[in-house]
């Protein structure tokens, strides 16, 4: 058996590297900051012949995700990726990839949204993507982007619902890390060839997504809502099946850091969850028993396993990197109290939004915002 | 690849009308004199609704919606519409 | 020599029983391309009439593999669809000759919100066909204006007359550079058909534009759309021609007012027919109103007549 490679390597080549070793088809790209650097590192592996696959230089997201969803109709597997304004752009073709159950995969490297203009990272862009009906991972190091780029694959071609694969812009994109590459024969195991059970086939003439009466739509969305719901055994036997090949875990619907005995639980995705290991280690120093519990999916919120994971009276510390317009707070600290309500009354949500545009979250700095939360 | 698929996914498979039985729709009749008609196809040709035999020159009552086009072309005057019965 | 009625073949890709309206030319010009183009095609639609009429799921009007995407993809869509095929054919995933990848998009999804994404793909020179079947209005929406509504007609947000007039989209493909480009309607079904069939053959970004006369947007008599058809290109408002690498031909009997053997028929004649010009032909100022009309069929006939003379 050939060993793993270690690199040092950006996440954004990380996620350009998953793409290649996931066999890759159609890679329909756009370029926005910061998501440039996948397309860049995508368009020349196909050039130079690394990766057999198509790069379709499109001219627009709203295009790009269009070519991705008519290639994956097509029977081929298809990536792409795409940040903040050029997400949102697509938005509509987010619908059809989900409504017509096409197993795309996406990444988004989460930047906040125009207007007024920023380049840095918050999450509002992909959580405003909630009711497209896209499964949504968040990631929170360079390796699990590259993990998770191929359990979304498998995922998604088993259910056949698409993928988001969320990270934050320069703080993941465009960082070096550790990468550890697993030999391409493991990684086969892991993710079979794309074979659909339907595509757009001349000997087979069928037609996609006509006019539906509603008495036939409905049953159509009521099958996609339950089998995104469906979709959560699969996200954890793909993080285990990954692990029992490759020894690679990042947690599976979630990912907890010191969480057993905790009293004070940090709540939050993305990059900032890894620097809150470090926060958590502060608060215990201090004497305060804190732990983490990170979301890995956000759609479908694995309301079951945090329900399950939160110690008992805990105090959850929801730190939003996103408004949740209209409420006080954010996204995240909504959606939790939403998990909760009526399941676990010992538990208290607490919420603070930061790091909006990118503002820099260090561990020093959430480990006061946590203590200070405990007198909120 | 046969393209069977679950029921989830909204697919719809040819077949003669798919908008109903689209001759309820006439209110005109296109008759066919055989005596004056040449074969010449061209009603065959212009029909939206392919209803048309190109060989016999026959039309196909249970999809023909009386659009009147073939009777319009129609260089010999074979082709009368009349007013379907109420 | 132009294909003759009797030799088109007898393929139906059109189902009888569609939901189109009686006499739509639309569905009349995809009979005569689905003669040309067989079975082996995979067709994309945008929201248009076509969607309307193919069927409601779970049932189908035409005999291709279909997929409806969102309105402004037609370019992007098509695509996606044929570099698929493409890669999976190279890696062995696919067998045999591969399908024609079309577009069956109406005016709207072409000139307007589809044009972007149109525009990228014959600039990629990407290997599909793109079919606009052009009944000069958003119809299917029950009739209003679009980049290929004439000057001077009614439509529902032009309730006095467009004032302006619309886009030569055949040229503007032309001028992309690509392999092949043709305008075609349904009166002439051989020369459509031998547009398709020469289209089909040939590799890269092919667009192909079909008058479509719509009685209801038009608002002319029903058995009467070839007839509008015909009178469109006798009066020269509607211009048959092909252009292959850049060179234009025109095709009969666009060729010959073309080249000045025949006169181009008065507008009026083409325009009174139509209900949508109606309040153009009335009212004190219809004389410099018509004027005005006929001014822009006989520049656009001055340009093309121009325009094919560049040859490299």
């Amino acid at each position: 058996m050939k060993a793993a490679q270690v690199i040092m390597d950006t996440g954004a080549h990380a996620a350009a590297l998953a793409v290649k070793s996931a066999r890759v088809d159609v890679i329909p790209g756009y370029p926005i900051t910061p998501q440039t650097s996948i397309m860049e590192a995508v368009a020349a592996m196909v050039e130079n012949g690394e990766l057999d696959a198509r790069f379709i230089p499109v001219e627009g997201e709203h295009s790009a995700m269009a070519a991705a969803v008519a290639a994956a109709a097509a029977g081929a597997r298809v990536f792409t990726a795409t940040s903040a304004n050029g997400l949102l752009y697509m938005h509509e073709v987010l619908h059809m990839a989900s409504g017509g159950r096409l197993p795309v995969v996406m990444c988004n490297v989460n930047r906040g949204v125009f207007a007024p203009w920023t380049l840095w990272a918050d999450h509002q862009d992909s959580f405003a993507q909630r009711d497209t009906g896209w499964i949504q991972y968040h990631c929170s190091s360079n390796q699990e982007v590259f993990n998770t780029i191929l359990q979304a694959f498998r995922v998604a071609e088993q259910i056949n619902i698409p993928v988001m694969v969320n990270f934050d812009g320069f703080a993941i994109s465009h960082c070096l890390m550790p990468l550890t590459l697993p030999p391409q024969e493991d990684i086969d195991r892991f993710l079979p060839p794309h074979s659909p059970e339907w595509r757009l086939d001349p000997e087979y003439p069928s037609s996609f997504s006509n006019v539906t009466n509603a008495s036939e739509y409905a049953p159509f969305r009521q099958m996609l809502s339950d089998d995104i719901l469906a979709s959560i055994p699969l996200v954890k036997q793909a993080a285990q099946e990954y692990k029992d090949i490759t020894g690679m875990w990042d947690g599976d619907t979630i990912d907890t850091y010191r969480l057993e005995d905790a009293e004070v639980v940090a709540f939050a995705v993305n990059s900032m969850a890894a620097e809150l290991r470090l926060s958590i280690d502060i608060l215990r120093e201090q004497g305060i028993k804190a732990g983490l519990l990170r979301p890995r999916l956000y759609l479908p919120f694995p309301a079951e396993d945090i329900i399950g994971a939160l110690p008992q009276n805990a105090q959850v510390m929801v730190l939003d990197r996103n408004y949740n317009f209209g409420h006080p707070g954010g996204i995240l600290a909504s959606e939790l109290k939403n998990a909760l309500f009526g399941r676990r009354s010992d538990i208290t949500v607490k919420n603070r939004v930061m790091g909006i545009g990118g503002i820099d979250l260090t561990r020093r700095f959430m480990a006061a915002e946590i203590r200070a939360m405990m007198d909120d | 690849m046969k393209s069977v698929t679950k029921p989830y996914r909204p697919i719809s498979w040819p077949m003669k009308g798919a908008g109903g039985d689209t001759g309820s729709w006439r209110a005109h009749r296109p008759v066919i004199d055989n005596q004056i008609c040449t074969k010449c196809q061209i009603c065959w040709v212009y029909c939206p609704e392919a209803v048309i035999d190109r060989n016999e020159i026959t039309i196909d009552y249970r999809y023909c919606k009386g659009c009147g086009v073939c009777a319009v072309e129609c260089p010999t005057g074979a082709i009368s519409m009349l007013k379907e019965e109420e | 020599m132009t294909t003759s009625i009797k030799q088109l073949p007898d393929i139906e890709q059109v189902l009888s029983g569609n939901g189109a309206c009686g006499g739509c030319p639309a569905t009349m010009a995809l009979r005569i391309v689905g003669k040309a183009l067989g079975t082996n095609a995979i067709m994309l639609l945008t929201p248009s009439c076509a969607v309307a009429s193919m069927g409601m799921t779970p049932r189908l009007g035409y005999n291709w593999p279909c997929i409806n995407i969102c309105f402004a993809t037609a370019g992007s869509s098509a695509s996606g669809i044929t570099h698929a095929l493409e890669i999976m054919r190279e890696k062995g995933r696919l067998q045999g000759e591969l399908p024609t990848v079309f577009s069956w998009v109406g005016d709207g999804g072409t000139y307007d919100i589809g044009f972007q994404a149109l525009s990228a793909a014959a600039e990629r020179n990407d290997n599909i066909i793109h079919f606009c079947y052009n009944n000069e209005a958003y119809s299917n929406t029950g009739v209003q204006r679009s980049g290929a509504t004439p000057r001077g007609a009614f439509t529902t947000t032009t309730p006095a007359g467009k004032r302006q007039t619309k886009k030569n989209m055949a040229l503007l493909m032309l001028e992309h550079n690509i392999p092949y480009v043709a305008t075609a309607t349904v009166a002439y079904p051989g020369d459509l058909y031998d547009k398709v069939l020469k289209a089909r053959n040939i590799p890269g970004m092919k667009y192909i534009e079909i008058l479509a006369p719509c009685y209801l947007g038009w608002q002319f008599d029903m058995p009467e759309t070839v007839r509008m058809s015909r009178m469109a290109v006798r009066s020269g408002a509607w211009l048959l021609w092909e252009g292959e690498n850049g060179k234009i031909s025109f095709n009969h009997p666009s060729s010959l007012i073309i080249s000045g053997k025949k006169e181009a028929a008065p507008v009026d004649e083409y325009l009174i027919k139509q209900g949508r010009f109606n309040r153009l032909l009335k009212g004190p100022d219809a004389e410099s109103r018509i004027a005005a009309i006929q001014g822009d069929i006989n520049r656009e006939i001055a340009f093309m007549r121009e325009r094919a003379k560049i040859t490299v």
